[in-house]
């Protein structure tokens, strides 16, 4: 039987969950004996060359990019998981929620104090650029989301155990340390 | 300024906890309360700018930059929707040059809009400085704004005057009575004292024995047995104790304490004095919410009465051992002060939030002092009981439910108004008084209760049934019960949430985001099951009655009108975000030039 195949993307988040990932240490040897991974940063492959079993998404939608992104996912995979905060609740980036999106455009192009050298105004508008939604959504309000992976970032041990119990399908082992948070 | 605000400050005794009345006669004299005031005020009273601060946002009615020299409170409830309020609100727009939630440039007037002002009967209403502007319409919008320009006083621009004591001198409303029918308990033949005569006669334990026996329960919504509560009071057995009189009514759809205030507030004073009487206690406040401040001077002229009548005062009918005095506390507009702890934080100068309990207000209320609070209408009750006797109270009304209710009836119907009835009474035989026909729901003890369709209209009004506060709204058959009237009372609940437990602070804009997805045709099976699976969470993760309840409109809509939603969803599919592409970027693309490709 071949090996399920595994996915993972980073859209509006920081990595930190794909670093999280690779926190399991060694057991990404055992990992790599149970699944086969197709797109993802880990592998540097960038398109999906097949069908998948799991997609693992980091980070919201800021951008029509991330939209397509995730889309693209849930068409390629079986079973999509939120992973961490960001893909879950929208995260850090959904801080600007509250925020119109043209202010935060002209907060970052034009008023902030960091901004220096755009002495021309000029907003960003090319057409290969992603363009801004007006507010960071998490994942499973743009499509259908089957598991969530909770944490900022979830710990190594939860990525770990969701991982084998969705590929062996067992019940997933949920220890108290793996989901509490403070 | 700073005089001014220190005189204030000053003739409340420099006292903390009187916070609220100082911030409302600030705002009477200056307008609005600055920043800098703020910042004196916190001063004077020895406090931080924060705690003056967190006061001062927290009401509706506080203002922290000036809101006009007209200040017009639209109100926004369901009834004043069906009434007309759209063409009204747009009116006011039109002829005023600004829109609602902000001032004219030249700072003449202010439009804003706040939730129910017990006008239902009358709507639509607003309230203009403070004076209750009833049954708009946009031709007599441009009379109010045309006054506003030339500077008419706000007094001047009310042309008749409601039905009695609306009329008197003191009051000077156009607020109508509406009262449709009297009964046997309430609205019934009442000299002043003869309740506290009697009560007088009797050992304290006697009175509170006697109202237990009458079966008397709370009329606010709760339905708290009340000679418990007052036994509780009297048990813990403490120097000092107070009694509240709620009267805050702030559930969309009752005004009947409106009526009772108007036309027996003897009634409710002497109910006050005789519950002093039997729990021991000396002082008594009256809780007015602010929409009510057009009563206030002439509430406070009855108490000026009762107390050269004897009824109130040091010796009360000159007997050696019984004084009795009340004071009337103004809220500043939130519904959540109708919740008893809150009320009572409230009272107390801070913001309305309610409090964990135990320990219960009968033990640790006000300032700490054993307190009950009772609803206007219990103490209106309590003192007909005492004058007729208990057992002449429980002949009336049902099995668990002894004596009368006032039920506000408003929406479609044509005699809205206030009805006297006995408890028991069949919600049929309500809409029968009330002449409604082309019934599609009754929304009945307000949002927060329960809206019934025809199956259920021989359903009664009782504990043992459909309890209420007095709220009856009547829906006709036109009314979208989903998109209008279910998202209305979402939308109350959203503003009015004091914003302490998160689940309450949370989810009825979560429920209401479902709500709009689902009347936006993106709807699906899952969205029924979640709003009911989320709705019911509410009941267990939040502190107070209004959290509790807050789920409460989607919740009964969906248990008794369910086939509404099913024809909403969509049955091809089992998933839909609603998530629209195209929509989400047209605000970005738009403000940096480009065209979208999608």
């Amino acid at each position: 039987m071949s090996k399920p195949v595994v996915a993972t993307t980073s859209l509006a988040g920081c990595f930190g969950c794909h670093m999280s990932l690779l926190d399991i240490d060694e057991r990404i040897l055992d990992l790599i004996e149970l699944v086969e991974f197709n797109k993802s940063p880990i592998d540097d492959i960038k398109v999906f060359t097949k069908q998948c079993d799991i997609g693992l998404i980091e980070g919201g939608c800021c951008n029509s990019e991330n939209v397509e992104v995730l889309r693209a996912f849930r068409k390629q995979c079986k079973i999509l998981v939120s992973l961490g905060e960001c893909a879950i609740m929208g995260g850090l980036p959904a801080l600007r929620n509250g925020i119109p999106i043209k202010e935060c455009i002209d907060e970052a192009y034009l008023n902030g104090p960091t901004v220096s050298e755009n002495t021309e105004k000029i907003l960003p508008n090319d057409d290969e650029l992603p363009m801004l939604l007006d507010k960071v959504y998490p994942c499973h309000e743009v499509v259908k989301i089957d598991y969530y992976l909770p944490g900022c970032p979830p710990r190594a041990d939860l990525i770990w155990n969701a991982l084998i119990a969705l590929v062996t399908g067992d019940e997933m082992e949920l220890p108290y340390e793996v989901v509490k948070f403070d | 300024m700073r005089n001014t605000v220190q005189k204030i400050v000053q003739k409340a005794g420099n006292d903390r906890g009187r916070l609220m009345d100082i911030l409302l006669e600030i705002q009477a004299e200056l307008g609005y309360v600055s920043g800098e005031v703020t910042d004196q005020l916190a001063e004077e009273l020895g406090i931080s700018r924060v705690d003056v601060e967190q006061t001062l946002s927290f009401y509706h009615f506080f203002r922290q930059e000036p809101r006009g020299e007209y200040t017009v409170y639209l109100n926004n409830s369901l009834v004043a929707n069906m009434m007309g309020r759209v063409e009204v609100a747009a009116a006011f727009e039109k002829e005023a040059g600004c829109k609602f939630g902000s001032v004219t440039e030249d700072g003449r007037i202010g439009l804003f809009e706040t939730a129910d002002i017990g006008m239902n009967d009358q709507e639509p209403a607003a309230l203009i400085n403070g004076k209750v502007f009833t049954n708009l319409t946009p031709l007599v919008v441009r009379e109010l704004v045309s006054g506003m320009r030339n500077g008419k006083k706000v007094e001047d621009m009310i042309r008749n005057y409601g039905d009695g004591k609306n009329g008197s001198d003191l009051v000077r409303a156009m607020v109508h009575n509406n009262i449709k029918q009297k009964g046997s308990v309430l609205f019934s033949a009442y000299s002043p004292g003869e309740g506290l005569t009697k009560a007088l006669q009797m050992s304290p334990e006697k009175v509170i024995s006697e109202v237990k026996d009458s079966y008397l329960r709370g009329r606010g919504g709760a339905g708290f047995p009340t000679g418990l509560k007052w036994e509780f009071c009297r048990r813990a057995n403490k120097e000092v104790s107070y009694v509240f009189c709620n009267a805050d009514e702030g559930e969309p759809g009752t005004f009947k304490e409106r009526v009772l205030l108007t036309e027996y507030p003897h009634l409710i004073f002497e109910g006050m004095a005789i519950s002093g009487y039997a729990i021991g206690a000396k002082h008594g406040v009256l809780y007015l919410r602010n929409e009510y401040d057009y009563l206030k001077a002439y509430l406070e002229s009855v108490l000026e009465e009762m107390h050269e009548k004897k009824l109130l005062g040091d010796r009360i009918l000159d007997t050696e051992e019984f004084g009795f005095d009340i004071r009337i506390q103004m809220g500043a507009g939130a519904y959540v002060c109708g919740e008893e702890s809150a009320l009572l934080e409230s009272s107390e100068g801070k913001r309305g939030e309610p409090r964990n309990r135990p320990p219960f207000p009968v033990e640790k209320g006000y300032m700490d002092h054993p307190t009950i609070i009772n609803n206007a209408e219990t103490l209106c009750n309590v003192v007909k009981i005492l004058k007729n006797g208990s057992e002449w109270y429980t002949m009336l009304g049902s099995q668990e439910s002894a004596g009368t209710k006032l039920i506000s009836v408003s929406g479609d119907c044509k005699y809205p108004g206030v009805y006297e009835v006995e408890w028991g009474i069949r919600v049929k035989d309500i809409l029968d008084l009330a002449g409604a026909s082309n019934i599609q729901a009754v929304q009945v003890g307000g949002p927060s209760a329960e809206c019934i369709g025809p199956a259920d209209f021989n359903r009664t009004i009782s504990f043992e049934d459909l309890p209420t506060g007095g709220s009856f709204i009547i829906i006709g058959n036109k009314r979208d019960l989903i998109g209008d009237v279910v998202t209305n009372f979402l939308d109350f609940f959203i503003e009015e949430s004091c914003g302490s437990c998160t689940v309450c602070r949370t989810m009825p804009t979560i429920l209401k985001n479902k709500i709009a997805k689902i009347l936006t045709g993106h709807g699906v099976q899952q969205d029924l099951e979640d709003l009911q699976d989320w709705g019911s969470k509410m009941k267990m993760a939040n502190r107070c009655g209004l959290g509790q309840t807050a789920a409460n409109p989607v919740l009964s809509t969906l248990k008794n009108f369910r086939e509404k939603y099913e024809g909403l969803i969509r049955k091809d599919v089992d998933f839909d975000s609603g998530f629209d592409l195209a929509s989400a970027v047209v605000d970005s693309c738009e403000h940096v030039g480009r065209t979208p490709n999608l």
